[in-house]
């Protein structure tokens, strides 16, 4: 199980994997017992991957937040929700393949999940816009938000992406308005909205499905205003300073919570997500269901008035 | 020395000195968008609109809250509310010093309670000056506080746009202000009471992708450009030139995207009559005209 290890960080991880590959090789090719050398070099491996994730820096956990094997909205969707039907288009302009979103069950509840997707390889990539969205799929979002509400069931959210899209035809059908319009209805859905940061919270493209009762965030994900990239940029001309600016924007798990502006950290396996996906999902869908159950128990006019609490709550400001 | 003796001779002033020593240098402002140039008692007059071209300059915070409100009714409200430095951001707390002591602001929006040809108003105005208008903690309470004020009160807003985003120094805190806001304004449209929005050059990122987009009326001056991303971060991702105009407020009601262009000169009148139309429409169904 040779694991793709992309990440510059995960260097001496990729280096004690060839060991052992190398290892097995050398075993089968001369009928040597190597099992107690490979165990040794895989304790190895797991301590050094523990090392290596429990102490991340800002900016390399941006690195796992983006990594390419991260599971995605999709992957979530098949392993933890059944009975998935994916619904399709804002009934105004075209379907956009950047959000996906349907009825799903979780643990039984029929549910409406919705998400950003990326794409695992490039062609897929360039249909899913790397998770960028334009207008449309935003409207699709809350088209399908508003059909859960009218039909009592719990949305669930999943974020993930770099930012809403900025093209010339998002900016022609109105980006701004579309992120917007979501922002204020989602304040005042009358059913439960739990949102999950499961990768990249880029900005208002990721507000734009994220105003909730409750916010998670999965402990590798980070949600941030603007990318270290482009901050970096704009502060010092110099988008290779961006570590400096992951540093600065407080944009990790630990970070939100401290801000007061998530709820709870969903933990991942060691190793991140990607290293073992299942273990993931596991930890999703347990979130999930103790969620959905607790917001169930409340009212819908009380949650409406909780949210526009929580909300009205969050800022950080001197009153003389 | 012949040539030179010649040559001084057929120097001559070409303008009446008199004439140009009668106005002083700093009386004079030149439109940069088309070089005309006219007493600056001129352009001022015409609420900073260049006579010739109709550029719409940049008005001051100040001056709209002087375009939109009656003489002498304007009570500022919330104003000791100032920004922390929550994530102690580099050189933020020096950089909102400085901004203070430029502007005379605490930050980047005014907010008051004012009358309107005789009715009450709440108003907002940010003011671009103040770190570019960008939206942190202390623009968002403020606007969230008079959208909830005016919900309760039932007292219409009005809220003079102007920001390049969210205030990167604040981290999520700032992109939270986004929600903020917009939950605020949705109690406002829950209670029906009017909200419009006017958009001023330039109009973008965090604001233009919440309380921006979401009055009853959007307006716009002309020429503002108003969009969610800078042109800078299209351009590189699309790896092309813009068309022309793109993103102003033309083309954004070309596009649907905003109700009208109103020309600084009929911004006062035109918000004044929209919020009679809006009152009206709300008095005609709740409270029907007593019999005689």
């Amino acid at each position: 199980m040779a694991i793709a290890y992309a990440l510059d960080f995960e260097k001496p991880l990729a280096e004690l994997e060839r060991q052992i590959e190398e290892l097995r090789r050398i075993g089968d090719e001369r009928g040597i017992d190597v099992n107690g050398e490979i165990g040794t070099l895989e304790d190895k491996l797991a301590i050094r991957r523990g090392e290596i994730y429990r102490s991340l820096t800002p900016m390399q956990r941006v690195q796992v937040a983006r990594h390419p094997r991260r599971p995605y909205t999709l992957d979530y969707l098949s392993s933890i929700f059944t009975d998935f039907i994916e619904l399709h288009g804002d009934r105004l302009f075209r379907d956009d393949p950047a959000i996906v979103g349907g009825w799903a069950r979780l643990n039984r509840q029929s549910v409406m999940v919705i998400g950003h997707q990326k794409g695992r390889d490039t062609k897929e990539n360039i249909k899913r816009n790397f998770g960028m969205a334009h207008p449309e799929g935003y409207r699709k979002a809350l088209r399908l938000m508003q059909a859960a509400t009218r039909f009592h069931a719990p949305i669930i959210t999943l974020i993930d992406t770099p930012g809403a899209y900025p093209g010339l035809g998002a900016e022609e059908r109105g980006q701004s308005e579309a992120l917007a319009r979501n922002i204020l209805e989602m304040s005042a859905l009358a059913t439960p909205i739990v949102s999950v940061v499961i990768g990249e919270g880029g900005s208002g493209g990721a507000l734009a499905l994220g105003v909730a009762d409750r916010v998670l965030m999965f402990e590798n994900s980070v949600y941030s205003v603007i990318s270290p990239e482009g901050c970096a940029t704009i502060l010092w001309k110099d988008a290779t300073q961006r570590e400096r600016a992951a540093d600065a924007l407080k944009l990790t798990a630990d970070d939100l919570i401290r801000l007061g502006l998530v709820d709870e950290i969903i933990p991942e396996p060691l190793g991140g997500a990607h290293f073992d996906p299942d273990a993931a999902g596991e930890f999703l869908r347990a979130a999930l269901i103790k969620t959905v159950n607790e917001l169930n128990k409340v009212r819908p006019e009380k949650l409406v008035r909780r949210r526009h609490d929580k909300y009205a709550a969050m800022g950080s400001y001197a009153d003389a | 020395m012949a040539v030179m003796a010649w040559f001084k001779k057929e120097r001559k002033p070409r303008t009446a000195p008199r004439e140009r020593l009668e106005i002083p240098a700093d009386a004079w402002e030149k439109c940069e968008s088309c070089g005309h140039v006219d007493i600056r008692e001129k352009f001022q007059k015409a609420l900073n609109v260049c006579p010739e071209c109709n550029t719409h300059k940049r008005f001051s915070a100040e001056e709209y809250v002087e375009l939109l409100t009656d003489e002498g009714s304007w009570r500022e409200l919330y104003a000791d509310l100032k920004s922390g430095d929550p994530l102690h951001f580099e050189h933020y707390a020096d950089r909102l010093i400085a901004a203070q002591k430029k502007t005379g602001a605490s930050d980047a929006i005014y907010t008051g309670i004012a009358k309107l040809d005789a009715r009450p108003l709440h108003l907002g105005v940010m003011n671009f000056r103040f770190m570019g208008g960008s939206m942190g903690s202390v623009v968002g309470e403020k606007i969230a506080r008079l959208a909830r004020r005016s919900a309760d009160k039932r007292i219409p807003m009005v809220i003079v746009c102007t920001s390049g985003g969210a205030r990167m120094q604040e981290g999520a805190l700032s992109l939270m202000q986004m929600a903020k806001t917009s939950s605020a304004i949705s109690l406002m449209k829950q209670a029906a009471v009017p909200y419009i929005s006017i958009l001023t050059d330039p109009t973008t990122g965090g604001v233009s992708a919440s309380f921006a987009m979401q009055g009853d009326v959007i307006l716009a001056e002309p020429g503002a450009v108003i969009g969610f991303a800078g042109q800078r971060v299209i351009k590189q991702t699309i790896g092309q030139d813009l068309p022309e105009g793109f993103q102003t407020a033309e083309f954004l009601l070309e596009k649907g995207q905003i109700d009208d262009v109103v020309p600084r000169a009929s911004l006062r009148e035109t918000t004044s009559r929209l919020l009679q139309h809006m009152r009206g429409a709300k008095i005609k169904t709740t409270a029907p005209e007593a019999a005689a």
